[in-house]
């Protein structure tokens, strides 16, 4: 029993050939992630504090799809989503259609702890945060480049992009299959995918907690919200465990995936990384995702049926573990 | 085995001395739209056009708390939301933040099969809706005088709440004291269907809570909160929003029955009576066997059902009469 535990993610669904520069960068900010969440948690930081903490760092660095380095709407704009929960008394906070909020989570934990509503949307939510004083910078502060040139090929692909396939003109569905690499500037496109960002943290007294927050996909439509600010969905905190999911939101939504790992838990008392398995492997029929894990018992777990998942765990106990690939 | 029905004009702290004139024209509404479902599903209609059917006559029923009839933010706007949900293929479709929208539940339906998403929200719904030529309106269209009145008494009582009792311009002595015993919640419509084939759907439509700020978003578009189907059961869910989105409730009572065997009833039970606060929930759901339950813990809950094998009931609260 006990010990807290922590993992961190920055997306499932990555490219086999993704160049090894960026990868290392990507382990480099998941370790840095890490490391900040392992000195919370030896200060006794309560669990929910550290999941945002993290989710905060994840957001203002641009290398994942979340804050800074959002993808972009069809429209060329950013419009972030964030949710977060607190395991006792499951008490949670969402937020979507942000354009100009610097750290998305926050203003979701404000949702939870300053409004009488667990989830507040576009120009309310804008409103919300310029009540409560919250950091707000330009929307051109989000875009990046990468992502800007990711856009103008996922338009001229007539598709939307799940992390780094690029379906061929698929108008219903996405996560088709890749075909030749698409470059840009020299480099496989796969390196500027996207990804959802997220945090789940079990803290010595046993309480767990889960943070998500994301740009979403890129192309989408103004307006569309995916998983990550769905609690049940992208987010999910109670007595048991904490979870965290990335991948295609729209599966993640019909297998209410996070709540899953809990709901197996809890129902059929199976153990965390059983619980993990068997929603990864039973919940997503065709769709492709990854989540993180914590128990209360200290445990942490990963799970993804994609190519790849950007992650990081670390337990009380001295296990520390970053990586991309199964 | 046989088709199975059920719809709900919401959940809440319902009194017993509603007044008739307020109690009335909502059975009559219940009933004439679990009347045009239990039709629907005779002819052989899916139960995904049967819940879409019905709540878009909900909707457009001026008693209930959406479309038409929808309770006011705080800026005395409305601010429309709806979802729906296809048991066999679990395919499903939200919408958050209509203004102008006069069937949010049509939209929903629409954004699950015509984009490749679930969920949109606000402008960029409102611009869908559009380019999909749905029937939209002024948003005036909406606003009844009783929801006028209602902020008004909630802004006054400085509190969110949604509640029958604060009649707006009654001077009936029997009322209860508007709003003072803690938060009413009310309102949302819903329905779910199965046929004989064990096919389920499910879909919920709301204007959300009484002087809720702009932006805010409940339970009713969250799929596994107000609204879930699979292949097991279908759940349409009322009552406090944040109270049915933290309990995941819709998805819970169908995780029950896979996961720890319970029947429907015993899952519905469950999850409203154990599981979440008192005078915070309410549900109706039907299975894929035909079986119909509504659970709620509120004082009450505007409900109807009725299944192939002739029994029909509508009613508000629990009343041992009816059996």
């Amino acid at each position: 029993m006990g010990g807290w535990a922590i993992a961190v993610h920055g997306g499932a669904g990555v490219d086999p050939n993704l160049p090894l520069h960026r990868q290392e960068e990507a382990k480099q900010l998941l370790t840095r992630c890490l490391n900040l969440g392992i000195s919370a948690l030896n200060s006794n930081l309560p669990a929910i504090d550290v999941v945002e903490l993290i989710v905060r760092e994840l957001e203002t660095d641009p290398l994942f799809n979340s804050g800074r380095g959002s993808a972009l709407t069809e429209k060329g704009t950013v419009e972030m989503e964030a949710s977060i929960m607190d395991g006792p008394k499951r008490r949670c906070g969402a937020v979507s259609g942000l354009t100009t909020v610097k750290n998305p989570v926050s203003l979701a934990r404000l949702v939870m702890e300053k409004s009488p509503h667990s989830y507040l949307a576009f120009s309310g939510a804008e409103d919300f945060a310029r009540q409560q004083g919250v950091e707000v910078v330009d929307n051109e502060y989000f875009i990046t480049p990468e992502n800007v040139g990711m856009l103008k090929l996922a338009k001229e692909a007539n598709a939307i992009l799940f992390d780094y396939r690029i379906p061929n003109g698929c108008e219903t569905t996405c996560g088709a299959n890749v075909e030749s690499p698409l470059h840009m500037n020299g480099l496989p496109i796969s390196v500027y995918a996207p990804e959802t960002v997220g945090c789940v943290v079990v803290d010595r007294e046993g309480r767990c907690a889960a943070a998500t927050s994301t740009g979403g996909l890129m192309n989408k439509m103004a307006g569309r919200i995916g998983d990550s600010p769905l609690i049940g969905s992208g987010t999910y905190a109670c007595d048991l465990c904490g979870v965290s999911c990335t991948g295609e939101g729209e599966a993640i939504i019909r297998a209410t995936l996070a709540r899953e790992v809990a709901a197996v838990m809890e129902y059929k008392g199976l153990g965390l990384q059983e619980a993990v398995d068997f929603c990864i492997k039973t919940r997503l029929d065709d769709g492709k995702a990854g989540l993180i894990a914590v128990s209360k018992n200290g445990e942490v777990a990963y799970g993804f049926n994609c190519n790849g998942m950007f992650r990081g765990c670390a337990t009380e106990n001295g296990f520390m573990e970053v990586g991309i690939w199964e | 085995m046989g088709w199975a029905i059920a719809v709900h004009g919401g959940a809440g702290d319902i009194s017993r001395s509603l007044p008739h004139d307020r109690r009335q024209p909502r059975e009559e509404a219940i009933r004439h739209c679990l009347q045009i479902g239990v039709e629907a599903l005779q002819s052989n209609s899916p139960p995904l056009d049967v819940v879409e059917l019905v709540v878009r006559e909900l909707e457009n029923i001026p008693h209930f708390n959406a479309g038409r009839g929808s309770v006011l933010t705080s800026e005395g706007t409305v601010e429309m939301e709806a979802s729906i949900m296809d048991g066999n293929t679990m395919r499903c479709g939200a919408v958050s933040g209509l203004t102008t929208v006069v069937n949010a539940v049509s939209l929903a339906r629409l954004v699950m099969e015509k984009t490749p998403h679930i969920y949109l929200a606000f402008d960029g719904a409102e611009q869908f809706a559009r380019e999909q030529g749905v029937e939209i309106v002024d948003s005036s269209h909406f606003i009844t005088p009783e929801n006028v009145e209602r902020l008004k008494l909630a802004k006054e009582a400085n509190r969110v709440q949604i509640d029958y009792n604060a009649q707006p311009i009654q001077n009936d002595t029997k009322k209860e004291k508007p709003c003072a015993n803690g938060d009413s919640q009310i309102g949302t419509v819903g329905c779910v269907a199965v046929d004989s084939n064990g096919n389920l759907a499910s879909a919920t439509s709301t204007g959300g809570l009484v002087n809720k700020m702009a932006g805010r978003i409940g339970d009713t578009p969250v799929i596994g909160a107000g609204t879930y189907a699979n292949e097991l059961c279908a759940v349409s869910a009322t009552g406090k929003g944040e109270s049915i989105i933290r309990g995941t409730v819709a998805r819970d009572v169908a995780a029950l029955m896979e996961f720890k065997g319970l029947s429907l009833k015993e899952a519905a039970d469950c999850v409203v009576h154990e599981r979440t606060p008192k005078g915070t929930v309410g549900l109706i759901a039907v299975s894929a066997a035909g079986e119909v339950v509504m659970s709620f813990n509120t004082t009450g809950m505007f409900r109807g059902c009725a299944t192939e094998d002739g029994y029909s009931e509508v009613a508000i609260w629990s009343d041992a009469q009816v059996e």
